[in-house]
C-alpha cells in the first residue's frame, strides 16, 4: 500500500515536471516566432542606449541624453521616495484612526468609522484621480496661493514648506496612498489591540495606570504581535500601489519602465527588469517586518 | 432635552476634560466639512454632466435598441441575488421600517433619476423582483438551498449569451461592452474563475509533493510581488507574443485573464489560511475510516476549509471588484474608462469632482454592500 502511494506521489511530479516543460517550450517558441517576427532580439543592450525623453521629477541628476538605465534609476529613486514617505505616514494616519475607531467618545468613533468606510471601499485609483485632478488641479494658482499657518502653502505647484516642496504629482500620489491604506491599517490596528484580552486593561487600570499608559505601555505592545503580520501586507500593498503613479503623471519606476518598453517595443526585458525591481522591493520590507516581528513576539522560556 | 438624552451626551461626549476637547474639535471640523461640501454640491457642482451621460455609465455604448437584453441581465442578476440572500439570511425578518426604508429608497430613486418611462418600469419590476425574492428564499431555503450554486452556474452563460448575443439573437462586440455593465461582468468572471485556480494552488502549496509545491510557491509568490498594473500589463501586451500568431485574443478576454492570474495567487492564499485552521484529527478520523486521500480532501477538508474563508472571499472579491479600474489603464472602457471618456467631451471639460464622485459613489455601493454582507455571513457562521 505505502509503496503503492508513493508510486503514485512519484508519477505525480513527473508528470507535473513534464507538462510544465512542455508548456514552457511551447511558450518559448511562440514568444522566440512573435519576436522575430517583429524584428526583436532578446538581450538587455538597449538599457544602455540613449533615453532620449524628460523625467518630470530628478531627485538624482538625469538629462535626457542619458542612458535608459540612468532613466529607470531615476524612476526607482522616486518610487523609493513615495514609498518610504507614504509608509512613514500612513503608519500614523491608521494607528491614529484606528485606535479612534475604539475611543470611548461617540463622535470620534463614528468619525472614524466613516472614514474608514469611504477609503476602503473605492477603488485607489479613482481616489488618486480625485486627489489630483479634482484637488490639486483646482488649487489656486502659484501666485495666488492658499497658505496654512503661514508655512504649508497648496497650490497647483502642489505643497510648498519652507524645507520641502512636492510636485502635485507627488503629493497626490502620496495622498491617496497614505489615506488609502491608512484605512486597511486601521482595521488591522483595531483588530489588534480588540485582541488582547479585557482582563488586561482591568489588570492595568486597578494598578492605577492612566488609560493613556494602559494603552502605551500594556495594550499595544500585545495588539503589535496581531499587528505586524498583516500591517507588512498593508506596507507591501502600499509599495506596489504606488506604480499606479502612471495615471497622474508621476515618474516612479513603472512609469519609466513603460516610457522605455514604449520606445523600444522591449516587452519581455521591461517586464523582467520589473519584476526584479518588484520583488527586491518587497523582499526587501517583508525581512525587515519580519525582524521587527520577531522583536515583538513573546518569548517563552 | 430628557434626562435619558443628557446622561447619554455626558456619558458619550463629555466623559473627561480631553473628551470634551475632542468632542468640539471634531464638531468643528464636522460643521466646517459639511458646510463646504453642501454649498459645493448646491452651488458650484454642475451635475449636468452626470445626467446627460446616465446610459453611458451604466451601459456605455451597449446599441440602444437592444437594452431590454441588459434589464433581463438585472433582473436575473437581482433575483438570483435576493433569493440568495434570503436564503443565507433567513432568520431576518420584514420588519415594517425595513419596508418602509426600501420603499423610500426606490421611490426616491425612481422619482430623481433622469431616467425615461421604460427604465423606470424597469427599475420598479426590479425592486418587486427584490422583494419577491428575498421572501422566496426565506420561505422556500430548505427546498432552494441545495440548488442554489447550481442555478447559479447555469444562469450564468445565459446572462452572457444576453448580453453578447449569437445563437440567433444579435451580437455584441466586445468593444460595446462598457461601463458599469463591463465592471461587473469582469469582477463575476475572474472572480469565478480564480477561485477553482486558487484552490488548487493552495492544495499544491500544502502538499506533501516537493516539485508541486515549489511550482505553487513560485507561482504564488512572484505574482504577489508584483504590482496588479504590471500584471494586467503582462496580459495584454505579453499574453499574445507568448500565444501562437494567428490566435487573437479580444482586450476583454486579456483583462481578465490579468485579473485571473493575478487574484488566484491571492485566493490561493486565503484557502491556504482555511486548510490550516482544519484540526489534523479531522484528517486522521477520515483515513481511519478508510477514505482515500482524495476523498478525504473533497468531502472533509476543503468543505471546513472554504466555509472557514468565506469572509476572506468576499473580501477578496471587494478588492477585485475595485481592482478593475485598473484596466482602464491598458485602454479598456469599464466604469473608469468611460468616466475618462466622458471628461474627454469638450462641453464637460474639467468637471473631474462631479464624474469622479459619482462613480464613487458607484463603487462604493456596490464595496459596501458586499461587505454589509460579509460581516452577516461572519456572524452566521460562528
Amino acid at each position: 500500500m505505502t509503496n503503492n502511494n508513493r508510486f503514485w506521489q512519484i508519477t505525480a511530479q513527473l508528470i507535473a515536471i513534464f507538462v510544465a516543460a512542455i508548456l514552457v517550450t511551447i511558450l518559448g517558441s511562440n514568444l522566440n516566432r512573435n519576436l522575430q517576427q517583429l524584428g526583436i532580439q532578446f538581450g538587455f543592450d538597449f538599457l544602455k542606449q540613449q533615453a532620449s525623453f524628460d523625467i518630470g521629477e530628478t531627485p538624482i541628476a538625469y538629462k535626457a541624453t542619458d542612458t535608459y538605465i540612468r532613466a529607470l534609476s531615476v524612476g526607482l529613486v522616486n518610487s523609493l521616495r513615495v514609498a518610504i514617505t507614504g509608509i512613514f505616514f500612513t503608519t500614523i494616519v491608521g494607528i491614529t484612526a484606528g485606535i479612534a475607531r475604539l475611543s470611548d467618545n461617540w463622535l470620534v468613533r463614528h468619525l472614524s468609522l466613516i472614514y474608514v468606510e469611504i477609503f476602503r471601499n473605492t477603488p485607489l485609483l479613482l481616489q488618486l484621480l480625485f486627489w489630483y485632478f479634482a484637488v490639486f488641479l483646482s488649487f489656486p494658482k502659484a501666485d495666488n496661493k492658499m497658505s496654512l499657518w503661514g508655512f504649508i502653502s497648496f497650490s497647483q505647484n502642489g505643497i510648498e514648506t519652507p524645507w520641502v516642496n512636492f510636485s502635485p504629482e507627488f503629493s497626490a500620489l502620496l495622498l491617496g496612498l497614505i489615506f488609502y491604506t491608512g484605512a486597511f491599517i486601521a482595521e488591522v490596528v483595531r483588530g489588534g489591540i480588540q485582541s488582547v484580552p479585557k482582563g488586561q486593561w482591568e489588570a492595568a487600570r486597578s494598578l492605577g495606570l492612566k488609560p493613556g499608559l494602559v494603552m502605551r505601555l500594556v495594550v499595544f505592545p500585545q495588539a503589535l504581535r496581531v499587528i505586524i503580520p498583516p500591517l507588512t501586507s498593508q506596507y507591501l500593498n502600499l509599495t506596489k500601489n504606488s506604480s499606479l503613479a502612471i495615471a497622474i503623471g508621476y515618474p516612479d519606476v513603472y512609469f519609466v519602465a513603460s516610457t522605455t518598453f514604449n520606445q523600444t517595443g522591449r516587452a519581455v526585458e521591461v517586464m523582467l527588469l520589473l519584476m526584479l525591481t518588484y520583488l527586491t522591493l518587497s523582499l526587501t520590507i517583508s525581512i525587515i517586518m519580519n525582524l521587527l516581528n520577531r522583536t515583538v513576539q513573546i518569548k517563552e522560556r | 432635552m430628557t434626562n435619558y438624552q443628557l446622561t447619554w451626551l455626558r456619558k458619550n461626549l463629555f466623559n473627561t476634560w480631553y473628551n470634551s476637547l475632542l468632542t468640539i474639535v471634531c464638531l468643528i471640523f464636522l460643521f466646517w466639512a459639511l458646510q463646504g461640501v453642501i454649498t459645493w454640491v448646491t452651488t458650484k457642482a454642475q451635475w449636468t454632466v452626470i445626467q446627460v451621460n446616465l446610459r453611458l455609465f451604466f451601459v456605455g455604448r451597449f446599441p440602444q435598441t437592444l437594452y431590454w437584453r441588459a434589464w433581463i441581465v438585472l433582473a436575473i442578476a437581482t433575483s438570483l441575488s435576493s433569493i440568495s440572500c434570503g436564503v443565507f439570511f433567513n432568520k431576518q425578518q420584514f420588519t415594517k421600517l425595513r419596508l418602509a426604508i426600501f420603499a423610500l429608497i426606490t421611490s426616491l430613486l425612481l422619482s430623481f433619476l433622469p431616467l425615461d418611462l421604460t427604465s423606470r418600469i424597469w427599475l420598479l419590476f426590479n425592486a418587486f423582483l427584490l422583494l419577491t425574492g428575498s421572501w422566496i428564499g426565506k420561505t422556500f431555503n430548505q427546498v432552494i438551498s441545495p440548488w442554489l450554486s447550481l442555478i447559479w452556474v447555469l444562469s450564468f452563460p445565459i446572462i452572457l449569451w444576453l448580453i453578447g448575443g449569437g445563437f440567433s439573437l444579435q451580437y455584441v462586440s466586445t468593444n460595446l461592452w462598457n461601463g458599469l455593465l463591463l465592471t461587473v461582468l469582469m469582477a463575476l468572471v475572474s472572480i469565478i474563475l480564480s477561485f477553482p485556480i486558487g484552490v488548487l494552488l493552495a492544495l499544491g502549496r500544502t502538499s506533501k509533493l516537493p516539485i508541486l509545491r515549489l511550482f505553487s510557491i513560485l507561482y504564488i509568490e512572484i505574482v504577489r510581488g508584483l504590482p496588479l498594473i504590471g500584471v494586467l500589463f503582462l496580459a495584454q501586451v505579453m499574453l499574445p507574443l507568448f500565444l501562437p500568431t494567428d490566435w487573437r485574443l479580444d482586450r476583454v478576454i486579456r483583462g481578465i485573464a490579468g485579473l485571473v492570474l493575478f487574484s488566484a495567487a491571492y485566493m490561493a492564499e486565503n484557502v491556504r489560511g482555511g486548510l490550516q485552521s482544519i484540526p489534523r484529527g479531522q484528517i486522521e478520523a477520515a483515513k481511519a475510516l478508510g477514505l482515500k486521500t482524495y476523498l478525504v480532501m473533497l468531502l472533509i477538508v476543503l468543505p471546513q476549509a472554504l466555509r472557514a474563508v468565506i469572509p476572506a472571499i468576499v473580501g477578496q472579491f471587494i478588492g477585485l471588484f475595485k481592482d478593475t479600474s485598473l484596466l482602464s489603464l491598458v485602454g479598456l472602457v469599464e466604469l473608469t474608462g468611460i468616466a475618462r471618456s466622458v471628461l474627454a467631451q469638450p462641453q464637460f471639460l474639467g468637471r473631474y469632482a462631479e464624474v469622479y464622485l459619482f462613480i464613487g459613489l458607484i463603487y462604493w455601493i456596490f464595496c459596501y454592500s458586499m461587505s454589509l454582507v460579509s460581516q452577516r455571513l461572519e456572524r452566521q457562521f460562528k
